[in-house]
């Protein structure tokens, strides 16, 4: 694995809201999470609504302050620094949005959009000639014309408006690249195409990606290493084939199973159909918070928080699942699935 | 309420004038030929939807497959006579259990909505009113069109909710849309869709926004009442794995135009028009991660703006001259060469209406069909 760039341990976000039906004003979207990110390398949020990847995005980029745990970026703890420091560490973490068609301000041209970060941050590109430069080579790297710089985002299909977006991104020479949904709004046609590019991107720039996605097929494609979030908490992680081939948690092993596939052989496949929807946040379950939905739940998962196992397959490749019952194989997995339904 | 749901069909049918209360399983139920539907802009009329040929039949869903702006949303609301008041129906027969609903006025087609024809949206929160109970909502079909009372229909609604697997409906039927969440708000659309056991149900994204565990359950739901009430299901999608594994036929639809057909299985193995080709090939599987995806260029032609010739030549890799100057229309092609497709077939029943000359239908089964001039060619790689 590639060295940590950035680490998490332990993080925790509460958001106080209205009074809920059990009376409680906690809304814990964040729960003890604990991740690596490595340099170049692409990590995979997977979950579903309200699950908390985009808080987990949000207090990344520090637009929330976690309330417990720690963000270490090269050694250092960006709510730490203030002033000069703080701005330099803002430069080196950047965003996408999902939307292309809000995110971008309709009153700007594509060039005025790529180039309003440097009116922060100043000494990247102090003269307006370089900015100019600058802003052609961002476009022709992210696949457009120089002469689109003047065009006003509505000029452009959704795809190209994530384009920009990502030029805008790309602007301040980030480390890390944090991409919400950044396809999810595309049609297919164009989602390969803005997937190709940030492909290329990250050869040749070695950014790492953080890419928050619920489509799995796309995770899959671009991601070395996945995280599974439920409720706030990272339930299932590891290498992506690991974790998709062989998981061991049974919301993994769920949602896996819930997204259709691309298979017209006719085969039927056991499929897993969860009962219910995702608790309220509010008021999560007691001990593990997938047990309500589970199939194999037990009288422990009421009782006890199941602590992360790293399970280590014959090939020698770990991962770690928060379960009591990990599924020990796949074969274990239909057995189960089979008699849930 | 058994009694009035034993009615449902004798109702549906008496509206529509068919003398078969269910129909079987696959017959056809809704025939489409050449419906073409035209949009007013200030920059002129546009074509939205041109010349397009489906049948759905009963038990079976036929998938509408297509991006953003390809028409087939334009489509269901043409099926439905709901359009906004600025598209008129320019063309075409909607042949619903032997009615053509495109040659009624509005005041007649408003008979088939709901006894005949459902309709379930994508969008449930803005697809229900927020200031009516969801009872009050479902009741609304069998105070209109069985004429029953308040107390009546508040009883058939939390039947209905039972019927799509909303919990504990008797205390529910009373809540209004925002205190559900985003599957059970689905589940009261598809209610109300289902309610008046209509034959043929139109499913307009119903799961798009929804997340993946709880479109499967809506899948799943939509599949036992299509087996339930025996309807025929057109599923509008840009999901190219939802078509798989939830349609027996597709229709791929592209800048308003249709321009593959047929059963799912034979035209995914076997692409005979580029752009479904393309499609397919732009989904990341089974391919090495980081590997390319081979990527449809461009984008698709602005409705105002369509070249005459093919639909889909700015972007097709292998556009030939005849492909500018000429539009190809939605012919059959050869079947594949194996046998696996003839053995699907050969349970069906013929089609009652041996008139059907669609290219759609042929001896009482899908066939494939291509609008495309290289057709054959793109078989073969």
């Amino acid at each position: 694995m590639a060295e940590p760039l950035l680490t998490i341990e332990g993080l925790t976000k509460t958001f106080h809201v209205a009074k809920s039906a059990s009376g409680n004003t906690k809304l814990k979207a964040l729960d003890g999470i604990s991740l690596t990110v490595g340099r170049g390398e692409t990590l995979g949020l997977v979950g579903e609504s309200g699950c908390g990847k985009s808080t987990l995005a949000r207090t990344l980029m520090m637009l929330e302050t976690p309330d417990e745990g720690t963000v270490s970026f090269e050694g250092t703890n960006p709510f730490g620094l203030r002033g000069k420091e703080l701005l330099g560490w803002r430069r080196r973490v950047q965003m996408v949005f999902q939307d292309p068609f809000a995110s971008l301000n309709a009153r700007m041209s594509a060039g005025d959009i790529i180039a309003e970060p440097w009116a922060t941050h100043r000494s990247l590109y102090p003269t307006s000639r370089e900015r100019d430069a600058r802003v052609r080579e961002l476009l022709h790297m992210v696949g457009l014309r120089p002469s689109d710089a003047r065009k006003s985002p509505q000029e452009f299909s959704g795809g190209q408006r994530q384009r920009i977006g990502i030029a805008r991104a790309l602007a301040l020479n980030p480390d890390v690249i944090i991409l919400d949904e950044p396809v999810s709004a595309l049609d297919l046609s164009v989602q390969a195409q803005v997937l190709n590019l940030l492909n290329e991107l990250q050869r040749e720039l070695g950014v790492s990606y953080i890419f928050i996605s619920h489509d799995l097929t796309v995770v899959r494609h671009v991601a070395d290493r996945v995280a599974v979030m439920y409720l706030g908490r990272i339930i299932e992680t590891g290498q992506t084939e690991e974790v998709f081939d062989h998981p061991r948690h049974p919301y993994t092993a769920a949602l896996m199973s819930a997204s259709p596939k691309l298979d017209v052989s006719g085969a039927k496949r056991d499929r897993i159909v969860l009962k219910g929807e995702l608790p309220s946040p509010l008021d999560p379950p007691s001990g593990c918070r997938f047990r309500t939905r589970c199939w194999q739940a037990q009288d422990i998962c009421a009782k006890v928080s199941p602590e992360p196992q790293v399970i280590t397959a014959p090939d020698g490749r770990r991962h770690s699942a928060e379960c009591h019952f990990p599924l020990d194989s796949l074969k274990g997995l239909t057995g189960a699935a089979a008699s849930a339904l | 309420m058994k009694t009035a749901a034993e009615q449902a069909p004798a109702t549906a049918a008496a509206h529509a004038g068919t003398s078969a209360a269910q129909a079987k399983a696959h017959d056809v139920v809704l025939q489409v030929q050449d419906l073409a539907v035209d949009i007013r802009t200030h920059r002129g009329t546009i074509r939205a939807v041109n010349s397009v040929a489906f049948e759905a039949r009963a038990g079976e869903t036929l998938a509408l497959l297509g991006e953003s702006g390809c028409g087939k949303s334009m489509t269901a609301k043409a099926l439905a006579g709901i359009m906004d008041p600025v598209c008129d129906l320019a063309d075409g027969q909607i042949v619903l259990n032997g009615t053509d609903l495109a040659a009624l006025t509005p005041k007649e087609r408003l008979k088939f909505a709901g006894p005949e024809l459902g309709i379930v949206f994508q969008d449930a929160l803005t697809a229900l009113n927020p200031v009516y109970t969801v009872g009050t909502q479902l009741g609304e079909a069998f105070r209109i069109h069985r004429g029953l009372n308040a107390k009546q229909a508040r009883l058939e609604a939390i039947d209905l909710m039972k019927r799509v697997g909303i919990p504990e409906p008797e205390s529910r039927v009373n809540s209004y849309p925002h205190q559900f969440s985003g599957g059970m708000r689905q589940r009261i659309l598809i209610a109300m869709a289902v309610a008046l056991n209509p034959s043929l149900l139109i499913a307009d994204e119903p799961t798009t926004a929804l997340d993946v565990t709880v479109q499967a359950q809506i899948m799943q739901l939509l599949r036992t009442l299509r087996e339930e009430g025996q309807m025929a299901v057109i599923l509008i999608t840009h999901d190219l794995a939802v078509v798989a594994e939830e349609a027996d036929s597709v229709a791929v639809m592209y800048a308003g135009n249709v321009v593959e057909s047929g059963p799912v299985a034979e035209v995914f193995a076997d692409p005979r028009h580029p752009y479904t080709k393309g499609l397919l090939e732009s989904v990341p599987v089974h391919l090495e991660r980081g590997a390319e995806l081979n990527s449809i260029p461009g984008s698709p032609p602005e409705l105002h703006d369509i070249p005459p010739g093919c639909v889909y030549q700015s972007r097709c890799p292998m556009v030939q001259a005849i492909c500018r100057a000429e539009r190809p229309a939605l012919r059959p092609v050869t079947p594949p060469v194996s046998g696996a497709g003839a053995a699907d077939g050969a349970g069906l029943t013929p089609a009652q209406d041996s008139r059907a000359i669609t290219p759609i239908s042929a001896e009482g089964r899908p066939v494939r069909a291509a609008a495309c001039h290289f057709s054959e060619e793109i078989s073969n790689g």
